[in-house]
């Protein structure tokens, strides 16, 4: 099991990474920048989400749509944007790969000369919109909204997601965009895979055919903040849902940190499927819980561990709460079984090979080149990233759930029905978010 | 440094001919129909085990019957429980999951080829000789029904729920898999025991098999977990398919309303019942389709989103069966704006018709978007098993996936404006809306549509 790439810069500092795999006749082209919305500023929300819309309206040289000439040539796209990156991707067919490389170079080089008022305001109304649908109009669409704003303080930028605040939506400037665009946009902020039906030699003369001429922008300044809670943050908020629902949210170590592998497999061996222990507890045998799940969010600058947990009816969640903190003392006490080791590791396994049937997309080959090359500085990081898991032990597991699940310094958020707080857990702040 | 030419865009070239892995059938003593495909990209292996009913099959009293059937499949077999069950998926760390389709129930795993054995006879366990315990049945049940209440604060759920409703009525396809409180409530353990031995059987149900094997392996695999499987002993009352029983024609209504008060968005379902899957217009209504609003580039998207940015994205399709199928328009839209995007998306349905028919360059990229680059949908195994589970579905031909891009090329303009003409039909449109009903009733009046139906959620 591998992930092998050839690597070549550009002197205008774009990265090009190149994979060849020949089974079928399509390319992944995947174009990742290091920007994202950890780069915003409190009351300045939701500016990398909304750019990345933009980036689909037009650029100099082909000033109709983004869609439209790719389509044509058999491609599917579409890009996406958190805290850290933003990415862009095509899967084309071969003989397109030209048109898509044309196209990507276009946007990243000569984008402000298409981008008009009228475009960005447009795209503010989707926005919103999207807002609406995704998180608004959504029962407990705001939740994790109110777990991360109690988690980082008001200057942190984890502190707001990425689809950013309404207001702040509503107030952007269309000067700010284009500020934006110079900063983040440019080929020394940006990083190329092709993983697919290409050769190398191509591939590289390819990209820089089309990029090269780009001029490089000045490096970002690195983003650093910091963020710990000293105490047990509890939180109530009302929603319009029908059962409540148990959010408990910590700080948890960065991406690739010591400890990020075995927090990630400690939410499977937590929560995650039937043979997760809070699964079996809360939900198989004692039925006071009708779903429960953890994830381990990693991220640049830290990430935070999340479990969530719906009731059953009639049952209040600190039945939940408390069930969850003995399971936690348990890990923490006596760490995870063999069998769950054995059992993490399988599917580490099996999970890291099923990544390599895609060469394009979200989470195929040539946005797992990026991912690592952008967060790791090394695109070859695939096999020392299965590491992690495989060097994982019960001695590390528990070590990490020691460190980093502590009861007395974590944000607990009960969401209940509207006019039913009393639901909450003892001693919950009442929380607004929009 | 030299410049890219950017004055005009790069030339496309043709995409080389399309070519699907070859389908071996096999048929193992007890009739069950084997298919096998060999996929040596990387060592995982697929298999998908199909059988008929579906939701489309669920008694008219006992509506989630299917679906409360093939839950309880890895509920526990054997010396396994759930929770067993569950563990030994992740020693082999297998992919598992349950389709509940209109006409048939998919079941699919996937494994590293080296526990091909393991999880072929995992799935025939589950499958073949589910428990059926009582206290699993329970409490599934129970999850079920509490999903249900959730699903009340999902608008998406409340619209699919309703619209199927106010399209099929009591046809056996009018229903969501998931069933309603009642039926599940009125619901026992034997009616899931007779329901199992009915659709899950040897005789009719096909199992895809696509790996990093050879044909002979991978039916010696099949053979070794399914070659016992029996066929149950004694007639079955035959029952009658959902896709041969005639759906209404006339709606009960052109508006709806379900009131979600002071819901920020309006989530919104236009359409009407339209034909069955195995029209000899499929390929031309596809195309129709990614005119109209089966892309990003469509007109109801570039219109309701692009040109007024109404929503974060809308479209349109046919959600395909053996038996009448509904199209559908959907999108969910600023509440402020919900009569006037209603209006557009009438007035695009409509338009296709004849007024404003598909463009040559509309027609060009429609066409692209389905045919160019269509080997990306058969990367994985997955793909592959699930594409070769679709013809079985639907009665295709095995050369089905080659024949399907020049089919589609074959279409032109004029036949997309008369399969728009005969198939969509305005006056028969039907349209709901999951909103805030006082926010907009005034607004609503200004639609040709009449009073609305108010349903409750």
């Amino acid at each position: 099991m591998d992930l092998p790439f050839t690597k070549h810069t550009l002197d205008n500092g774009l990265q090009v990474l190149v994979h060849e795999d020949h089974h079928v006749p399509v390319v992944g082209v995947n174009v990742w920048y290091h920007v994202g919305s950890k780069n915003e500023r409190q009351s300045r929300t939701g500016f990398a989400h909304l750019f990345e819309h933009l980036m689909f309206e037009g650029s100099e040289h082909h000033n109709t749509g983004y869609f439209p000439p790719l389509q044509q040539a058999g491609a599917i796209l579409n890009g996406s944007t958190n805290a850290d990156r933003t990415n862009y991707w095509e899967v084309v067919p071969t003989s397109a790969l030209d048109l898509a490389l044309w196209m990507e170079s276009d946007r990243m080089g000569y984008l402000l000369p298409a981008l008009t008022p009228a475009r960005f305001e447009n795209q503010r109304d989707v926005v919103l919109n999207e807002r609406r649908q995704n998180y608004e109009n959504r029962p407990y669409g705001l939740a994790v909204m109110a777990v991360v704003a109690a988690l980082y303080p008001p200057n942190h930028p984890y502190n707001w997601l990425t689809i950013g605040a309404a207001d702040d939506i509503r107030a952007m400037q269309f000067e700010d965009v284009q500020a934006f665009f110079r900063t983040y946009y440019h080929p020394a902020n940006a990083s190329l895979a092709l993983a697919g039906d290409i050769d190398t030699e191509t591939a590289i003369r390819l990209a820089e055919n089309y990029f090269s001429e780009i001029p490089a922008g000045p490096p970002p300044e690195p983003v650093r903040a910091d963020a710990s809670i000293g105490r047990e943050i509890r939180l109530v908020l009302e929603d319009r849902v029908e059962m409540p629902r148990l959010y408990i949210g910590w700080h948890s170590p960065a991406m690739f940190a010591e400890g990020d592998a075995e927090m990630d497999l400690l939410s499977d061996l937590l929560a995650n499927g039937k043979a997760s222990r809070l699964y079996r507890t809360l939900v198989y045998e004692r039925r006071i819980a009708l779903d429960i799940s953890a994830s381990q969010g990693s991220r640049e600058l830290g990430s935070f561990f999340l479990l969530v947990a719906t009731a059953a009816p009639g049952n209040p969640l600190v039945d939940i709460a408390v069930a969850v903190d003995q399971e936690l003392q348990r890990v923490m006490d006596e760490g995870p079984t063999k069998a769950e080791m054995e059992r993490g590791e399988a599917q580490a396994e099996a999970q890291f090979l099923y990544r390599l049937q895609t060469v394009g997309g979200f989470g195929g080959k040539s946005d797992q080149l990026n991912a690592y090359n952008v967060f790791c500085g090394d695109p070859g990081y695939f096999n020392h990233d299965l590491a992690r898991y495989k060097q994982a032990t019960p001695e590390s597991l528990r070590r990490a759930a020691k460190q980093w699940l502590h009861f007395d310094q974590r944000v607990v958020l009960s969401v209940v029905p509207r006019g039913q707080t009393a639901g909450a857990l003892a001693g919950s702040e009442p929380v607004l978010v929009s | 440094m030299t410049r890219a030419d950017r004055s005009r865009l790069p030339e496309v070239g043709p995409d080389p001919p399309f070519r699907f892995p070859e389908i071996v059938r096999h048929v193992l003593p007890n009739g069950l129909q084997v298919r096998t495909l060999e996929h040596r990209n990387v060592p995982v292996v697929t298999f998908v085990l199909q059988v008929w009913g579906g939701a489309g099959a669920d008694p008219a009293d006992r509506h989630g019957l299917s679906a409360l059937t093939a839950d309880m499949l890895d509920e526990g077999t054997g010396a396994l429980n759930a929770i067993g069950i569950s563990e030994a998926l992740a020693q082999i760390g297998a992919e598992f999951d349950i389709d509940v389709a209109p006409d048939a129930v998919a079941v699919t795993l996937t494994t590293l080829t080296r526990f091909a054995d393991e999880g072929a006879a995992l799935l025939a366990d589950m499958a073949t000789r589910p428990s059926m315990r009582a206290e699993d049945f329970e409490r599934l049940r129970q999850l079920r029904v509490n999903r249900l209440q959730q699903l009340r604060d999902v608008p998406q759920a409340v619209a699919e729920r309703a619209f199927l409703r106010l399209l099929y009525g009591d046809h056996p396809y009018g229903h969501l898999s998931i069933g309603n409180e009642s039926s599940l409530r009125a619901m026992t353990l034997e009616d899931v025991r007779q329901f199992h031995v009915r659709s899950f059987r040897p005789s009719g149900t096909t199992l895809v098999v696509v790996g990093a094997m050879s044909h002979a392996e991978l039916r010696a695999v099949t053979e070794r977990a399914f070659g016992s499987w029996p066929e149950p002993t004694g007639a079955m009352e035959p029952t009658e398919a959902a896709s041969e029983i005639d759906a209404p024609l006339v709606p009960e209504a052109r508006l709806a309303v379900v009131p979600r008060d002071g819901a920020q968005q309006s989530e919104l379902r236009i359409g009407h019942l339209s034909t069955r899957r195995d029209t000899p217009d499929y390929a031309a209504l596809l195309v129709l389709n990614a005119v109209l609003g089966g892309q990003f580039v469509s007109r109801v998207n570039l219109k309701l989103r692009e040109e007024k940015g109404y929503t974060y994205g809308a479209r349109t399709g046919f959600d395909w069966r053996r038996g009448v199928a509904p199209f559908v328009l959907q999108t969910s839209v600023h509440t402020a704006v919900t009569a006037d995007a209603i209006q557009d998306a009438l007035d695009e349905i409509l338009s296709i018709r004849g007024t404003r028919p598909a463009g040559a360059r509309e027609m060009m990229l429609a066409k692209a978007t389905l045919t160019r680059g269509y080997s990306r949908n058969f990367e994985t195994t997955q793909q592959v098993a699930r594409s070769v589970a679709q013809l079985v579905l639907y009665d295709l031909p095995d050369s089905y996936f080659e024949e399907f891009v020049p089919r589609v090329e074959a279409v032109n303009a004029d036949e997309v404006t008369r399969v728009a003409a005969r198939y969509l039909d305005p006056p028969r449109l039907v349209t709901l809306i999951v909103g805030d009903h006082q926010a907009i009733a005034a607004s609503l009046r200004s639609l040709p549509l009449g009073e609305p139906l108010v349903i409750a959620a």
